[in-house]
């Protein structure tokens, strides 16, 4: 088990490295900073300054060599917009889109293992038809477009809700709302399908003539064995929101990594584009690791 | 009513399937008291398992649907039950074990708890399940219980799995164990000691066993009655040795005439050319020795049995000869040319003379291929027979040596059963006309009425084209009709070696003499005198 992990972790650092590289020649492609940044009528001069202030007529390699150096040392430099160290920038944008995800998870994976389950164990009755058809509608349903709708009904026609900002726990509901619904979709059909496949397993069969009830069966015998797929799907989701919600943070005027991001990557604000983009994927990696936990807990095969 | 503790009665259960309606089983009638063995014969797809799944309220509604009968438990009809009432008796009144241990023990679950629950799921508390466990698994012969309770099913051996499912089923002490072909699964020494404790814990808590099984043996061995079942019906019940004796339907009468090793023993012709020798071959994989030092030699028409439980590398012999697997050391000739040192070129012109049947045919066959194609397609590998209309000539003539039709080459193997199958694997190694055909466990899976004819069919085969047999094989009495000399392989080695006449009535390894003395016979008074043999000698 620890073997495995530590196998892992030492694959998730190495994409992790490949991705500093990736990332810091791919952003000096989009264009000059000092272009975008200064008043369009700025002298020559005034861009000579803002370049040599940020290290930005270096040669590419010195920029990248320090880039590199600060990075070990966490330090991403300077905001170009907010005049504040990048990764404080980030790490408060982090502090929002953090329990927007944990709570929108939490919520999604809670819903969809129970819908699912019951939804298999009843297949093809009418509580499975209702489950089906409404996970599939959740799945495909564009997230901008709901969005935009559910402000419309419960925060302009209803009033009962805040547009957009944040400040009082009301100003969750809806991004809460609107982020849950795809991956709830997805995650339902996954567990669906899975239990689908674990209740025929032979397994149950032997809980049936032991005389277990129905619930233990479906909820201690087949759903640990069902989790494994499901795992799989709840990472890949998670690692989506921890990206950042871009759309929804946007609707919503949250002030989350994914408005930051866009917000930032409009600006040509380098700094926080790649503070975040490093932050983001020492979170993912983080979470990775988390979920091959998960895998050696629910299965001895794995850890054994 | 009848007094019978458990009785199914005038039972019929159709299957919905997307190919139609199955009548899975058709009035079926048995019962069962204390005390008593009964068994359900069949070969597979006779639903003999059907009315035992009825019992326990597992059978998967739909697709199954009960159109008539009834079951009593102590008077009361089952089927007219609650689901709350059935759960209630299931496990602590009544009783199952299944086939495959392992897919029927919770992967993810340490087996102490499993067996626990069976126990707080008939309202037990857990301090007294935990303590009876061990008890549990003391009796059923699972060595240290405390430490086996935290493990998994993965981490015990098939037989320790099926003692752990014996224990579970018998934790609540129910007056009836059903059991699905308890032993099929497991290797003859093993399914001796199983059945053994299946017979003292009867003795012990005075259940009824029904046992659900395919083999005669086994009847011959535990069973007081006995009831024959084929195609969904009952075709002919009594005690076990009235139907052995006299079997009355036709259906008995074959299935008793094929069950093996009955035949005339083969003897080796002197002097026929060599073909393949083996010298000290060794393969190990990582600490686990698979070969030590194994040699043999087999000559032309002669039909070589490897004989060993699971594990005792028959498998890897016959890949380390056809060079599927590579040899640590040793060497191995064929035709006098070293097998082991031959270029890729040459090892495919030998791969042709040398061909393999496995085990399964469902699984060793192209889902996807007709049978035209599976058969046709060695030839394009080894650029043979460029010709279609002389192709399909050839497939036609192939399909017929093996016992199959000429409409049959356009078929898709999932249109046959599964001793159809095997055919169509058998005319696949034909149609490189081999030398040399090496069967793994060629027959186990197939039922013995199709056994034998697939044995017969081998023999046919090797009587006629001359071709010689590396058979490997866990079933006695198979290896008893089927091969001229056998070896014994006990853990990587080999044990011992000989003409099958000398191996079956002389053995002199005392791993050769468990063997066959665990091997059963399907005649109940030839297991009754080796029982009272065992007893007297212990």
């Amino acid at each position: 088990m620890t073997k495995l992990i530590s196998q892992r972790a030492i694959a998730s650092l190495l994409s992790l490295l490949g991705l500093l590289v990736l990332v810091f020649f791919l952003s000096r492609l989009t264009g000059d900073p000092a272009a975008l940044f200064l008043p369009i009528d700025a002298s020559e001069e005034m861009k000579a300054q803002f370049r040599a202030l940020n290290g930005l007529d270096l040669p590419l390699l010195e920029q990248f060599g320090r880039y590199v150096w600060d990075f070990l040392h966490l330090d991403f430099g300077q905001s170009l917009r907010k005049a504040r160290p990048a990764i404080e920038v980030v790490l408060e944008a982090y502090a929002w889109t953090l329990p927007l995800a944990l709570i929108t998870m939490t919520l999604v994976v809670i819903a969809s293992i129970v819908l699912g389950a019951l939804a298999a164990f009843n297949v093809g009755g009418f509580f499975d038809r209702l489950v089906s058809i409404v996970s599939l509608v959740a799945a495909s349903a564009p997230d901008f477009w709901i969005a935009i709708v559910a402000i419309v009904i419960f925060a302009i026609n209803l009033s009962w809700l805040p547009t957009s900002g944040v400040g009082t726990p009301w100003h969750w509901i809806l991004p809460i709302a609107v982020l849950f619904i795809r991956p709830f979709g997805l995650i339902v059909q996954v567990v669906r399908g899975s239990m689908l496949g674990a209740l025929s397993a032979p397994y149950v069969k032997t809980a049936r003539a032991k005389g277990v009830r129905n619930l233990p069966i479906i909820f201690v015998h087949t759903l640990r064995n069902a989790m494994l797929p499901v795992i799989t799907v709840i990472g890949d989701q998670a690692a989506a929101m921890l990206n950042g919600a871009v759309i929804v943070e946007t609707i919503f005027g949250f002030p989350g990594i994914g408005k930051l991001m866009i917000d930032s990557i409009l600006q040509r604000d380098f700094n926080v584009v790649l503070a975040a983009i490093m932050v983001t994927a020492i979170a993912i990696f983080l979470m990775n690791i988390l979920i091959d936990i998960a895998y050696g807990l629910l299965d001895p095969r794995i850890r054994h | 009513m009848s007094n019978a503790l458990l009785e199914v009665r005038n039972l019929s259960v159709d299957f919905h399937t997307a190919r139609g309606t199955v009548h899975a089983v058709r009035d079926v009638s048995w019962s069962i008291n204390r005390g008593e063995t009964l068994a359900v014969l069949g070969e597979s797809g006779s639903g003999k398992s059907v009315s035992a799944s009825a019992v326990m309220n597992i059978l998967d509604i739909p697709p199954a649907q009960i159109i008539a009968g009834e079951i009593y438990f102590e008077g009361q009809n089952l089927l007219a039950m609650s689901n709350e009432q059935r759960r209630a008796i299931n496990g602590k009144r009544i009783a199952m074990i299944f086939q495959d241990p392992l897919s029927h023990l919770n992967p993810v679950y340490p087996v102490g708890w499993q067996i626990a629950e069976m126990m707080t799921a008939h309202g037990r508390p857990m301090s007294e399940a935990r303590a009876r466990t061990l008890d549990l698994l003391n009796r059923v012969g699972i060595p240290e219980p405390h430490n086996a309770v935290g493990k998994y099913p993965h981490q015990f051996s098939g037989g320790q799995r099926q003692r752990l499912m014996i224990a579970m089923a018998l934790a609540l002490k129910p007056d009836i164990l059903i059991a699905d072909e308890p032993t099929t699964a497991l290797d003859v020494t093993i399914q001796a000691d199983v059945l053994a404790l299946l017979k003292q814990l009867q003795a012990e808590t005075g259940m009824g066993l029904v046992l659900i099984t395919h083999d005669l043996g086994v009847v011959a061995e535990i069973a007081d009655r006995v009831v024959v079942m084929s195609q969904g019906q009952i075709v002919e019940q009594g005690s076990v040795r009235d139907v052995y004796h006299a079997p009355q339907h036709a259906y008995t009468q074959k299935l008793i005439g094929s069950a093996p090793g009955k035949g005339q023993i083969k003897t080796l012709e002197p002097d026929l050319p060599l073909l393949l020798e083996a010298k000290a071959l060794c393969k190990t994989y990582g600490r686990f020795t698979a070969l030590k030092d194994v040699s043999l030699t087999l000559a032309r028409g002669q039909s070589l049995a490897v004989v060993g439980e699971s594990g005792s590398g028959k498998s890897t012999l016959a890949r380390a000869i056809l060079r599927l697997e590579t040899a640590d050391s040793g060497a191995a000739f064929w035709k006098g040319q070293d097998l082991l040192a031959m270029s890729p070129s040459a090892l495919l012109g030998v791969r042709r003379q040398i061909q393999m049947v496995f085990q399964d045919p469902t699984q060793s066959l192209n889902p996807r291929m007709s049978v035209y194609q599976l058969i046709s397609e060695g030839w394009d590998i080894h650029r043979l027979m460029p010709d279609r209309n002389q192709r399909q000539m050839r497939v036609r003539e192939l399909l017929e040596q093996v016992g199959l039709s000429a409409e049959h080459a356009s078929r898709y193997p999932h249109q046959f059963s599964g001793g159809q199958r095997q055919r169509i694997a058998i005319a696949r190694a034909l149609a490189l006309e081999p030398e040399l055909i090496i069967c793994d466990e060629a027959v186990s899976a197939l039922d013995v009425s199709i056994q034998a004819q697939v044995i017969a069919l081998l023999d046919d085969l090797r009587e006629r084209l001359g071709i010689s047999f590396l058979f490997i094989a866990h079933d006695l009495g198979v290896v008893r009709d089927f091969a001229d000399t056998v070896i014994v392989m006990k853990a990587g080695e080999i044990v011992e070696r000989g003409p099958t006449e000398q191996i079956f009535s002389a053995p002199s390894h005392p791993y050769t003499q468990r063997l066959l003395a665990a091997a059963l016979d399907p005649d109940p008074d030839v297991q009754a005198q080796r029982r009272l043999l065992a007893t007297a000698q212990a």
